[in-house]
């Protein structure tokens, strides 16, 4: 029972709850609905618990198990150094801990990111080809847009940039609000078997 | 030239240049950049999750005697249950909570925006927005585009016959869709690329002539 | 010919890395200083920010983290001196944990920038982890869902919140994102409140988001660094014809590389195409 049918009314409960009262403007309503609100960041600010209590575990075993020791053991020692510095030392602008962020965190982070760039370019050569209508479509949208937001399609012709709007206005739109509708209609549909209990994915095992 | 006198450049600068050496093979300076940055994350979101979340939404409310807000703290210390096997299943209560809420206030909010405000300025209102001399031609066009896509994503039936015609126009239109999305992303990874490039360059080696 | 036409559609990865590599750093040494056009979305934004009354107050949420920083923290630094040139009052919130420190750094240097005085004329209240009870929050009682601001002061003691209770009280909403923030944005404080929302996205986000613009739900957009560039050009005017110098515009100078970068990209592709397309017609040609 506590497994799976106390989970399952909570999540009936609180689902109806926070849907219907959009419709409700009493006061009581109201309340209940600013202090749900509030519990909803508390208790998603917990969630971080399962996070990092996973990759504790999955590192810790690997090191009990010699497998990757120095590595398991860099991604232990900085995150319970971080954990410590920012829950008790100080999160000020000044701290180390903000500059840890700022000068370890940031570059790696945004450097990772930008090795995209390159892959983008090495895919563009050997993997985008206009193999048929559809593909060919997509390839020339995408050089439209691409010569048209950038100044040079600006100076081959004013019109040019205009036309690159005109697809993102027009066509592109058009494909982008069926998605929308589609997805939309999903998820409300969805959400509606998540409350209901018909969709108990989410339980796992 | 004029290099950064500040250590924290050359240590941001040297760790961007170890992920930077991944281009090349995979390698023990790029694997510990990695681990380093996943290390120093977590324990980064954790102390913020406690400090703007955890403490001033539960725990300064029940300091404060507010007993309501001993049900979010109950369900917060129900996540402490992964680390014990026989009871990790309680983890499902608080997840429980935030699907439900979450799905609660998701649905009026994705039928407003998602659904209703997108069909109003299909057929009511597509003339909005984008003036232009075509714009009694780009609101049949939009009106049909948005059809035509919709029927692509009709799964119900066969797409054969009409429903087939009008499916593969919409794959079309769609296929305009995502050659926009992909000219704009070519320019997102670009600028990311860009962006690091700048740091090197100018914070670090002092090569940017401003 | 043939073996010059097999070089070229044969090229390693690490040649192609190295070209765009080149095709970037190039422009950023020698700028080429390409004239900006600026595009509806980025007008109509900069448009609805002149139109607003001295003191009116506006919220800029930095939804982005370091992984999409040279996109987004330009844009978010070029709406922040805008608004603080007009004065206009800035309330400054995260939804990003990764973004805090990014957001407080861009608030702080642009308020140096032109003396606006904190508490008075800008306020950063810091990090909320859940976005939907959030954004609903705000619509309600901002007091409430920050009562202290990042650094702990109670809000009702800060002169700029003693008249702002919630969206009635907020002109505009920009949201600064490289993920679907200003969608949920839409979907809970415009849907339920009626809050007029902006947004400044990446490149990847910003052609779903069109739909937006055209039923108004979006006042006006920043698509990428381009968009970015943009509106840094409209201020950069703004500010000189005040006599006020602006810092070295990053995005601005970042579209000479992505207009080289873009004339590589195409010619990969079309270089990929044509040696697919030889070598498909010489094995057609050899059966």
């Amino acid at each position: 029972m506590a497994a799976r049918t106390i989970p399952l009314a909570i999540v009936f409960f609180f689902g109806v709850l926070m849907s219907i009262q959009f419709y409700i403007p009493h006061p009581v309503s109201q309340r209940l609905y600013e202090m749900v609100l509030d519990w909803m960041n508390g208790v998603s600010a917990a969630a971080i618990i399962l996070a990092v209590g996973s990759l504790v575990k999955h590192h810790w075993r690997k090191i009990s198990r010699r497998e990757n020791v120095v590595y398991s053991g860099v991604t232990l020692v900085s995150f319970f150094g971080m954990a410590f510095l920012g829950l008790f030392v100080s999160i000020a602008e000044d701290s180390l801990f903000q500059t840890l962020f700022a000068n370890v965190q940031v570059p790696l982070q945004a450097t990772m990111f930008s090795l995209l760039a390159f892959y983008m370019a090495s895919a563009a050569y050997r993997a985008f080809r206009a193999r048929n209508l559809e593909a060919t479509l997509l390839l020339l949208a995408a050089f439209v847009l691409m010569i048209g937001i950038i100044p040079i399609g600006y100076l081959i012709h004013p019109k040019f940039a205009d036309f690159a709007q005109w697809v993102l206005n027009v066509p592109n739109m058009a494909a982008k609000r069926g998605i929308m509708i589609g997805v939309g209609l999903g998820m409300i549909a969805t959400s509606v078997k998540i409350i209901l209990g018909i969709e108990r994915n989410w339980l796992g095992g | 030239m004029h290099l950064s006198t500040d250590p924290w450049v050359w240590v941001a600068a040297i760790l961007s240049l170890f992920i930077f050496s991944f281009l090349y093979k995979d390698n023990p300076l790029y694997k510990f950049a990695e681990h380093l940055l996943v290390g120093i994350s977590a324990g980064y979101y954790l102390a913020l999750y406690w400090h703007n979340g955890m403490y001033p939404n539960i725990i300064a409310h029940v300091k404060a005697g507010n007993l309501w807000y001993l049900f979010p703290l109950f369900l917060g210390l129900l996540y402490f249950a992964i680390f014990v096997p026989k009871f990790a299943y309680l983890i499902r209560w608080p997840i429980a909570f935030l699907l439900g809420a979450g799905s609660g206030i998701a649905i009026p909010a994705t039928f407003q925006a998602s659904i209703y405000k997108q069909l109003e300025g299909t057929l009511l209102n597509p003339l909005a927005s984008y003036p232009s001399p075509l714009a009694l031609f780009n609101a049949l066009l939009i009106f049909l585009g948005v059809l035509l896509v919709l029927s692509y994503f009709f799964f119900s039936r066969e797409h054969k016959g009409v429903l087939g015609v009008t499916s593969r126009v919409g794959i079309w239109i769609l296929m305009i869709g995502f050659g926009a999305s992909f000219g704009y992303t070519v320019m997102a990874r670009v600028s990311l690329l860009i962006g690091r490039l700048h740091f090197l360059l100018g914070t670090w080696l002092g090569l940017l002539r401003f | 010919m043939n073996q010059l036409l097999y070089k070229l559609t044969h090229l390693n990865r690490q040649t192609i890395y190295g070209i765009l590599a080149l095709g970037i750093i190039l422009p950023l040494l020698f700028p080429l200083r390409l004239p900006e056009h600026v595009s509806p979305p980025v007008q109509r934004l900069y448009d609805y920010i002149e139109s607003l009354p001295e003191g009116s107050a506006i919220l800029l949420s930095v939804d982005f983290g370091p992984d999409v920083l040279p996109e987004t923290y330009p844009m978010f630094l070029a709406v922040l001196r805008h608004a603080m040139f007009r004065n206009i009052k800035v309330i400054g919130i995260c939804l990003n944990p990764a973004g805090i420190g990014l957001g407080l750094e861009g608030i702080q240097k642009v308020a140096k920038e032109l003396h606006k005085e904190y508490g008075k004329d800008y306020v950063y209240l810091g990090f909320k982890p859940n976005l939907g009870a959030t954004m609903l929050g705000l619509g309600e009682d901002v007091h409430k869902v920050f009562p202290t601001d990042y650094y702990g002061t109670p809000i009702d003691s800060l002169p700029m919140f003693k008249n702002i209770r919630n969206y009635n009280d907020i002109a505009l909403v920009v949201s600064f994102s490289g993920a679907s923030h200003p969608a949920l944005w839409v979907g809970y404080a415009n849907a339920r409140y009626g809050q007029q929302i902006a947004a400044g996205v990446t490149g990847v986000m910003a052609a779903d988001y069109y739909p937006y613009l055209q039923t108004g739900q979006f006042v006006g957009m920043l698509a990428g660094m381009k968009g970015a560039a943009e509106y840094e050009y409209l201020v950069e005017k703004l500010l000189h014809q005040a006599g006020l110098n602006t810092p070295p515009p990053f995005a601005i100078r970042g579209m000479d590389a992505i207009s080289v970068a873009h004339v590589l990209i195409m010619l990969f592709v079309i270089i990929g195409n044509i040696g697919y397309f030889v070598e498909r017609k010489r094995r057609e040609s050899g059966r």
